[in-house]
């Protein structure tokens, strides 16, 4: 166990994070070429919970995605996963990071058929053969119809979906989702928003979203982050995050009024 | 062949990767690809003869001059460059987005480098393709290093180049459409594999 500068979280150490916690995040920061671009003292990220985290961009949200995905690890700082320590130049055991996986603004998909891009991360896992799951899976995102479709032919709606059933089907412990609707039309949306709820209450799945879109982020989480030029600046129960938010920089983002 | 199986790593690995001294290997490479096949084969040449600093070593290993080991080893100088740098171009022209978001998916190193080298497939098809045409179509190397020796070391075009100068034009033509036919069958081949690529 590294040592961790004292005062950081004042509770004290402990060996094992609590069964409610899934990522315990202590004193992380990332540089890149010198530029400090994310500094969190303390986050814990609930277990089964949905947790979104709102802010402009440039805030540091996607690197943070990138680390609890165990990418990139911190610059200083650790991220405490079950028994897990991700600090500098760490590297998460392959069993961990499989744990874990993204869903991407921008997804790229695999110059495959549907299903075999469904199929990808079992494959990877060396599962050869899981046509079940992969049918269940676009059964899920509604696009059983065009599992054996080149998947360069899909449109962006489609593609953001595939992208949630290639994630989907791996039944990962937490899932992260990096502006995963934005650019798509209000029926995708409300699909995808359908089943990220879905996958939460069935499955007990941890989600943490990461959007532009505060109404989205009011209607789909339990919880509510923001952050603002590489720092987290509060974060808290959705309710209390949009009705009677603590700082004066969230009451003004959640009002509109933040110009940035 | 051996340059495919040492191009196509190298390529992919100059393309995936960023190191202290890439920049200067690609630069190399890049000259090899415009490199004369000749001077390639006086290269190999002085290096295997008998007072060269290979020659000399006597080595079961290293193939002496006017043997089919010499001849190889200087198609794979030859063709090597080009199947490298084609490889790499095509590996490189991959969504850069598409490496992580399969990492995010659980895999490992080597899963990714080759899931990268399986999406540039067609590129991948095409070095090889370079690097066969660069060879099979070469005359001035192998005639040096191999000596066009009957039975031995002559190859369809050294057997054109000698049948010419002998005044046996028909057999040269002859000879000339049956090497045309080569390579149009093997570039066939390598053609429907590409479309079975892109299909699948």
């Amino acid at each position: 166990m590294t040592a961790l500068k004292p005062g950081v979280n004042g509770q004290g150490l402990s060996a094992t994070l609590p069964d409610h916690v899934r990522y315990s995040i202590e004193g992380v920061s990332k540089v890149y070429a010198g530029r400090q671009v994310l500094q969190i003292d303390r986050m814990d990220i609930r277990r089964g919970e949905i947790l979104a985290l709102v802010g402009p961009s440039g805030a540091g949200k996607s690197t943070l995605l990138r680390m609890l995905n165990f990418l990139e690890p911190p610059s200083a700082g650790r991220i405490r996963y079950g028994d897990f320590e991700y600090g500098p130049n760490g590297e998460a055991p392959l069993a961990t990071r499989r744990q874990v996986t993204t869903v991407s603004q921008r997804p790229v998909l695999l110059n495959r058929a549907v299903q075999a891009n469904v199929h990808f991360g079992l494959h990877l896992r060396g599962q050869r053969k899981a046509a079940r799951q992969v049918d269940a899976a676009l059964q899920q995102v509604g696009l059983a119809h065009l599992a054996r479709q080149q998947a360069r032919t899909l449109s962006g709606g489609e593609a953001q979906r595939v992208a949630l059933a290639r994630a989907m089907v791996l039944q990962p412990a937490v899932l992260l989702l990096d502006e995963p609707t934005a650019n798509l039309d209000p029926y995708n949306v409300g699909l995808i928003e359908q089943i990220v709820r879905t996958l939460n209450r069935e499955q007990g799945m941890t989600l943490v979203l990461v959007t532009h879109n505060i109404f989205q982020a009011h209607r789909l989480a339990h919880r509510v982050g923001f952050m603002l030029d590489g720092r987290l600046v509060e974060v808290a129960d959705t309710q209390t995050f949009f009705e009677a938010p603590v700082d004066p920089r969230t009451a003004a983002f959640v009002r509109g009024d933040m110009v940035y | 062949m051996f340059s495919t199986l040492i191009g196509v790593p190298v390529g992919a690995a100059l393309g995936l990767t960023r190191f202290m001294g890439r920049k200067l290997l690609v630069a190399f490479m890049y000259t090899g690809m415009g490199f004369p096949p000749v001077v390639i084969g006086l290269f190999v040449y002085l290096m295997l003869s008998r007072s060269g600093p290979l020659g000399q070593l006597n080595s079961p290993l290293i193939p002496a001059l006017f043997t089919p080991g010499a001849m190889i080893i200087a198609q794979t100088i030859i063709a090597f460059p080009l199947v490298a740098g084609f490889t790499m171009a095509a590996v490189m022209s991959v969504d850069p987005q598409l490496r992580q978001q399969v990492q995010s998916l659980g895999a490992t190193t080597w899963q990714t480098a080759w899931t990268v080298i399986t999406e540039a497939r067609i590129g991948v098809i095409v070095a090889v393709i370079a690097g066969f045409g660069g060879i099979i179509s070469e005359v001035g190397a192998v005639m040096l290093v191999g000596g066009n020796i009957e039975g031995r070391t002559r190859v369809l075009t050294t057997a054109i180049v000698l049948e010419t100068r002998k005044g046996n034009f028909e057999l040269a033509i002859a000879l000339g459409l049956i090497l045309l036919g080569i390579t149009f069958v093997i570039n066939a081949l390598m053609l429907r594999l590409q479309g079975k690529a892109i299909d699948t």
